[in-house]
């Protein structure tokens, strides 16, 4: 299918279409973010034979809504002793460096709001701005406990990164581009040309069929851990750093924090349905097809990742901030390495 | 998992600081109001503080001028998860000084309340272990099926937490007419859930990594220090009081002695501790069962209730098998009809105190769940 974003072509390379590019996604999440946290509550409600929330509205669906009213009126509190600044700037910057993911996102062939060919590299270098927010919040909050998780979190998502990013470089290998748009391109045509399977190819993709199974499954448990969800929670771990680095923010900017945490949620599951599981082309071939199609199948293979997610967090226990360590470092990071080396023969040899 | 290595480093060349780090008394997981004073080298606990009183409530002082039937509902206060197994040895206590003897019904109604609120009190252990591990899903499953547990409680009793249930002599009202058969169903689904919740939590392979070869305590240590319940019996030690001294007529009943064998890890760990826990359901499964086929139905449970307690001079020390260890109660009379003295063994108070020893050197998450295997409640350390 052509790809190109339907605002340039409707209002020409304006300012107007850079604007409705940008607000597009904006509006997305905030709806989005509404429903996976109803999705947060209804899931874990079900897993654990509660009701979960039933006043607000039919089957309280309005309480995500209620919610964020409430939080919208809670008093801003600013500890004695904080370093104002930063402390003030640092829900936003988290927010900023997750929003800015959204700029590569493809959601349909015909819409992506910046089409530039090294968007997965984009992706996870605005990704890593996070990490300078939650040390930002850490620090300044004048508190130890969240001293402690920002800590933590800056050392497990560097950690993190690193085995997610050579899954990234693997499926680069195999797509010959880092253009988001390219590569599900080349995975149109049915469920047996994902990247997931081995991607477009003949039969002699039957040989690394085993390792992009494998390197998806990498993908997934880091991006786990760079979304600080169970059972990697270790930054925020309720039971010991009682929030972690946000136990010091109250109001809007906790809300900011929440946001962020959703977006980076939705982010890390579009980045894997994108190269993984064909983005926003059918898994049926020409079946259900089409442009409008293509917002469909994007967000529904997004959002069955984010409810993985949410399946995860409610089901395991979390894990030791050691134990993170030694996951991430020996045991994701040399398969990841296997991984991309065999790929890269292949990719030599083919 | 991995052995940490001793790095050759000369440390006394960079000048840092420990870290002095208040958990407590409001935080998530000090499960009550406990306060540990606790030192952080990075993330590694040099040594640990714990700070009580925050409950405090003069039990004992209060005791002094109460009757003695008055006493029953702050005893109830002191462990207040368990209350019908505080209740017991301080009843039995009062009966022994007053030479009393009650009826056969009402030995069968207290062996089957306890072992019931003594599952309800594992539950909790075992759910709030799990949610200091992060697990969050066990532990609704576990406060569901107590709340079973507690229907029975309110519907025999009244209360569903201090229930003033056991009196001296007997009981204060009889069971209701469906009381066996509502038992023996708890029994079913306490049962069931202990299945899902080894699938979901025990043998889940996190949690085995969080909670094997953790907070170690060995056998020695643990009696040293007076250690007992599950504490004890997790280091390998198999002392349990109904069967080494058996009070009321747990003589009467079979069940087993289940102690930590270092399955996953070393014996003593933080995992032994809530095994035992969790086998320890089961055998007080068996308990009741056996009970609720022995139990006369006829009786009256009052009959034995004497009109004004007033012991003779002299003094007695009773101790029973509370589910977070032994509980044991030392009451001098003076012939009056208040106690002179009322004293409380608690074993929440003993067995904390053994937690500096076995959390030094551990992680600061692994402090967390040591203290969560300890199983402490704090109305039973202040009192």
């Amino acid at each position: 299918m052509e790809t190109f974003n339907v605002f340039d072509v409707l209002l020409g390379n304006n300012f107007l279409s850079a604007l409705i590019s940008v607000v597009l996604p904006l509006v997305f999440l905030v709806i989005y973010a509404l429903i996976a946290i109803l999705g947060e509550l209804k899931i874990s409600a079900w897993i654990q034979e509660r009701l979960g929330p039933m006043r607000t509205g039919p089957y309280g669906i309005l309480q995500p809504l209620a919610e964020v009213i409430k939080l919208i009126q809670k008093e801003d509190i600013v500890p004695a002793g904080a370093n104002k600044l930063l402390f003030n700037l640092a829900p936003y910057i988290i927010f900023a460096g997750s929003f800015a993911g959204f700029a590569v996102i493809p959601f349909t062939a015909a819409f992506v709001p910046a089409e530039i060919n090294i968007g997965l590299f984009y992706v996870f270098a605005v990704g890593a701005f996070a990490v300078i927010g939650i040390v930002m919040g850490g620090w300044a909050s004048n508190n130890k406990y969240s001293l402690l998780g920002a800590m933590r979190s800056a050392s497990q998502m560097i950690s993190y990164e690193i085995p997610g990013a050579l899954v990234i470089l693997s499926a680069a290998v195999l797509a010959n581009t880092l253009d988001m748009q390219k590569i599900t391109s080349l995975q149109e045509g049915g469920f047996w040309n994902w990247f997931l399977f081995g991607g477009p190819g003949g039969f002699s993709k039957i040989w690394i069929l085993p390792f992009t199974l494998l390197l998806s499954l990498i993908y997934m448990i880091a991006s786990l851990a760079e979304t600080n969800r169970t059972p990697f929670d270790i930054p925020e771990g309720e039971s010991e750093l009682v929030a972690g680095y946000h136990t010091e923010y109250s109001g809007m900017k906790f809300a900011m924090f929440f946001f962020a945490e959703y977006s980076n949620m939705f982010i890390v599951a579009a980045i894997l349905s994108i190269v993984f599981l064909g983005g926003w082309t059918s898994p049926f071939g020409s079946f259900m097809s089409g442009y409008w199609w293509g917002i469909f199948w994007f967000v529904s293979k997004a959002m069955f990742i984010v409810f993985i997610q949410i399946w995860l967090r409610w089901t395991l226990p979390r894990v030791r901030v050691d134990q993170l360590m030694y996951l991430g470092w020996k045991i994701l990071l040399p398969f990841a390495l296997v991984c991309f080396v065999i790929i890269s023969l292949y990719r030599i040899i083919y | 998992m991995t052995t940490r290595k001793i790095l050759d480093i000369d440390f006394s060349r960079i000048d840092t600081d420990r870290m002095r780090l208040n958990v407590g008394p409001q935080h998530p997981s000090t499960h009550g109001v406990l306060r540990l004073e606790v030192e952080l080298d990075g993330e590694v606990v040099t040594n640990v503080i714990p700070h009580i009183g925050y409950l405090h409530r003069c039990f004992e002082k209060i005791a002094e001028n109460m009757n003695y039937q008055q006493v029953i509902p702050y005893v109830d206060r002191m462990d207040y998860i368990s209350s019908m197994n505080n209740e017991l040895p301080y009843v039995i206590a009062v009966e022994k000084l007053l030479g009393l003897k009650v009826p056969e019904k009402v030995e069968y109604i207290r062996v089957i309340m306890a072992e019931l609120n003594r599952i309800a009190n594992h539950q909790i252990a075992i759910a709030t272990f799990g949610l200091d591990a992060g697990a969050f899903t066990p532990f609704l499953y576990l406060f569901r099926d107590r709340e079973y547990i507690l229907w029975i409680f309110e519907k025999a009793t009244g209360g569903r937490l201090l229930f003033n249930y056991f009196w001296v002599g007997g009981l204060a009202n009889d069971v209701y007419p469906t009381f066996k058969e509502d038992v023996l169903n708890i029994v079913k689904q306490v049962r069931k859930t202990n299945k899902d919740i080894e699938e979901l939590l025990i043998y889940n392979k996190i949690f085995i990594d969080r909670t094997a070869n953790i907070g170690v305590l060995p056998a020695d240590v643990a009696i040293n220090y007076g250690c007992s319940g599950p504490m004890l019996r997790g280091s390998g030690v198999p002392f349990d009081l109904r069967k080494a001294e058996p009070y009321s007529i747990y003589d009467r009943f079979d069940f087993e002695i289940p102690v930590g064998k270092g399955e996953v890890g070393t014996v003593g760990d933080c995992w032994d501790r809530n095994i035992v826990r969790m086998r320890e359901i089961e055998q007080s499964c068996r308990i009741i069962e056996q009970a609720i086929a022995q139990m006369p139905d006829t009786g009256d449970v009052q009959s034995a209730i004497p009109k004004k307690v007033r012991p003779p001079k002299g003094e007695v020390y009773f101790r029973c098998e509370n589910p977070k260890g032994e509980l044991g109660f030392y009451i001098i009379s003076d012939g009056k009809d208040k106690p002179y003295r009322v004293k409380g063994r608690a074993p929440s108070f003993v067995n904390l105190s053994v937690l500096p020893e076995i959390s030094r050197g551990y992680l600061f998450a692994d402090l967390i769940v040591i203290l969560g295997s300890i199983d402490i409640v704090l109305g039973e350390i202040d009192r």
